[in-house]
């Protein structure tokens, strides 16, 4: 019985992530193309014939409509196109190179603001107003005013520049040494969120009647904090997940372009100045599916965590 | 319309919200962090306000001898000079200005969208809510950092078209805070003898929930705006924001952060501001819901 109430949820959750992910297919594409300035307008206009064949190679000379229903259509055999600026290779190509850097960073950076967050954030609340606290606290509003395209400069000049203990910039083909700034950077905010999300949290469940019985019972606090706490405290950080990827996949376009880092993200903007639609559209496509599934994920894992949340 | 609410409905509207603001701002004035950040805060703005007449440089005067030169007190380049030769200490000023005005603007943008929206939902309520809500839900789900990266992109790089589209992106949230509230406090006796008054639909939701919601919706308020902030500088660190000659600080982190090793005053100062005024706010955000949220006495 449970179980079916379950899947008809997960089902319910998945037939609503395909209309957001074709509004979003949608509102880049038209946005794109309604814009002003074309991806092949230079300084010195082409010939008339030649712009028109160029226009003909890319199917840039149909109706609008056309051109997006052929793009959908495309989308779904997973064809996203020629770019525009790197001739010689598909966005899908170029997608694929950069993904297992960019993947690294932003998993490694969700980790971290994971496990530091919720470890900080339960540590703080256990030890409410003290210099504990207070210092977990600071630390994580620091994390929060701080934006991540500051504090990596300000990183890289300690430790880079000053110190000159890790490298300033580059790949180093997946050094660790490489990977440890722009990971710092990327999870210092979602460090500072989850942590005070779960100290917040977690001070409310210590004070709630399920935890009083638990340790009224005799359990060790250790016990109370691990085996009944946890779970209650964790509902909050584990809704914020969703945002979270999206912030960091956000901030990793710009992470990937401090640090040089050969990722999908720094297409974005790339692609963006250099009107490359496909390459952009791309980037946002995949990006836009990612955060998608994801929050899909997360919402599967609210559901599973919280029973209020499984009704019919 | 609004004006036909007898005076009787109002005169108590009134005088049980001051008392709880004069509560509200008592315990603020306890709070230290929010007092010296509101200080922090003044004393930026009115820098930002009166900065043509604090230095002896204009903000685009170009000096050919002095060219990134450090902190100087002797010839007033407290900041130092860029590497175009113009003076930092304007500049950041300038920056302040456009930084500071984008986020009070377009949090005034999704202040407006997002109460009239989560009170007309939370109000109205049944299908219309549920249509409303679920638009939002939809609209939550997309990435938006890179659409307002997509518009600045295309259509030029406006100061307007930043304000709208930031404004048009952080109203969800309040939507949903608003409409939270409204929910709680629609089926309250004051709200009944609105409508027993004859006091319209329209008339209620602005006179009597809206200042009744404004509570959690101000403390959102100061959390946006430094959201915002950090918003536009990292759109103009992308290179997408405000144009040349005039800044924002996002604009100098950007350029700083180029030439950090070489001039790390071009970096430190403008990401001080920055960083200072984004605590401020998010200091004084805190304050204020400790404040304004009872359950915490």
């Amino acid at each position: 019985m449970a179980a079916r109430i379950m899947i008809a949820f997960a089902a319910r959750r998945c037939l609503s992530a395909l209309p957001t992910l074709l509004i979003v297919i949608t509102l880049a594409f038209f946005m794109m193309r309604l814009a002003p300035g074309g991806p092949f307008d230079q300084e010195r206009a082409l010939p008339p014939e030649i712009e028109r064949n160029v226009l003909a190679a890319y199917n840039l000379d149909q109706p609008l409509w056309r051109q997006y229903l052929d793009y959908l259509a495309d989308l779904t055999r997973g064809d996203f196109g020629p770019s525009f600026k790197y001739r010689d290779f598909t966005v899908a190509e170029l997608i694929a190179n950069g993904f297992p850097a960019s993947l690294q960073i932003g998993g490694l950076a969700m980790l971290c603001a994971i496990v530091f967050g919720v470890g900080l954030g339960t540590v703080a609340a256990l030890h409410q107003n003290s210099p504990l606290d207070y210092t977990v606290m600071t630390f994580a509003m620091t994390g929060i005013a701080v934006p991540n395209f500051v504090m990596a400069p300000l990183l890289t000049l300690l430790f880079g520049v000053y110190l000159s203990l890790l490298p300033v910039a580059g790949w180093g083909d997946g050094a660790w040494a490489n990977k440890l700034l722009p990971v710092i950077a990327l999870a210092l905010p979602q460090v500072a969120y989850i942590a005070r999300l779960t100290r917040g949290s977690m001070i409310e469940v210590l004070n709630s009647n399920y935890i009083r019985t638990a340790r009224a019972k005799g359990l060790r606090e250790g016990l109370v904090v691990t085996r009944h706490a946890v779970k209650g405290a964790l509902l909050p950080v584990v809704s914020y997940l969703g945002p979270a990827t999206a912030a960091v996949a956000t901030g990793s376009v710009v992470i990937e372009t401090i640090f040089d880092i050969p990722g999908t993200g720094r297409y974005f903007v790339e692609g963006a100045l250099n009107r490359d639609y496909p390459l952009v559209m791309g980037v946002v496509v995949f990006y836009a599916a990612m955060i998608i599934a994801l929050n899909l994920a997360v919402d599967l894992l609210y559901g599973l965590m919280d029973p209020k949340l499984r009704r019919p | 319309m609004i004006r036909s609410s007898p005076p009787a409905v109002e005169l108590q509207h009134d005088i049980k919200g001051r008392s709880l603001w004069q509560d509200a701002v008592r315990r603020l004035a306890r709070n230290r962090a929010a007092v010296a950040s509101m200080i922090v805060l003044a004393v930026i703005a009115l820098l930002a306000v009166f900065a043509p007449m604090l230095s002896p440089h204009p903000y685009d005067e170009i000096y050919w001898d002095r060219i990134q030169m450090p902190p100087d007190f002797a010839n007033g380049h407290w900041f130092g000079t860029d590497s175009n030769g113009r003076d930092l200490f304007v500049r950041t000023l300038y920056g302040a200005r456009v930084s500071l005005m984008v986020g009070v603007l377009a949090t005034a943008v999704s202040l407006v969208i997002g109460v009239i929206y989560g009170a007309v939902a939370g109000f109205v309520g049944g299908r219309v809510d549920d249509i409303m809500m679920r638009l939002v839900d939809i609209l939550y789900a997309l990435p938006f950092m890179f659409f307002v990266i997509l518009l600045m992109v295309m259509f030029g790089r406006n100061i307007f078209l930043i304000f709208v589209a930031l404004g048009a992106v952080e109203w969800l949230t309040m939507a949903r805070i608003v409409r939270g509230q409204t929910l709680s406090i629609k089926h309250r006796p004051f709200i009944e003898a609105a409508h027993a008054c004859g006091v319209t639909r329209t008339g209620i939701i602005f006179r009597h929930i809206i200042p009744n919601v404004l509570g959690p919706v101000i403390v959102y308020v100061t959390l946006t705006v430094p959201q915002v902030i950090m918003t536009e500088s990292f759109i103009s660190f992308l290179g997408l924001g405000v144009q040349e000659p005039l800044t924002s600080w996002g604009v100098l982190i950007a350029e700083g952060a180029r030439l950090m090793e070489a001039a790390p005053w071009l970096l430190v100062f403008p990401a001080t501001l920055l960083a200072l005024t984004l605590f401020a706010f998010n200091f004084i955000g805190d304050g204020l819901r400790d404040a304004l949220d009872p359950k915490d006495r």
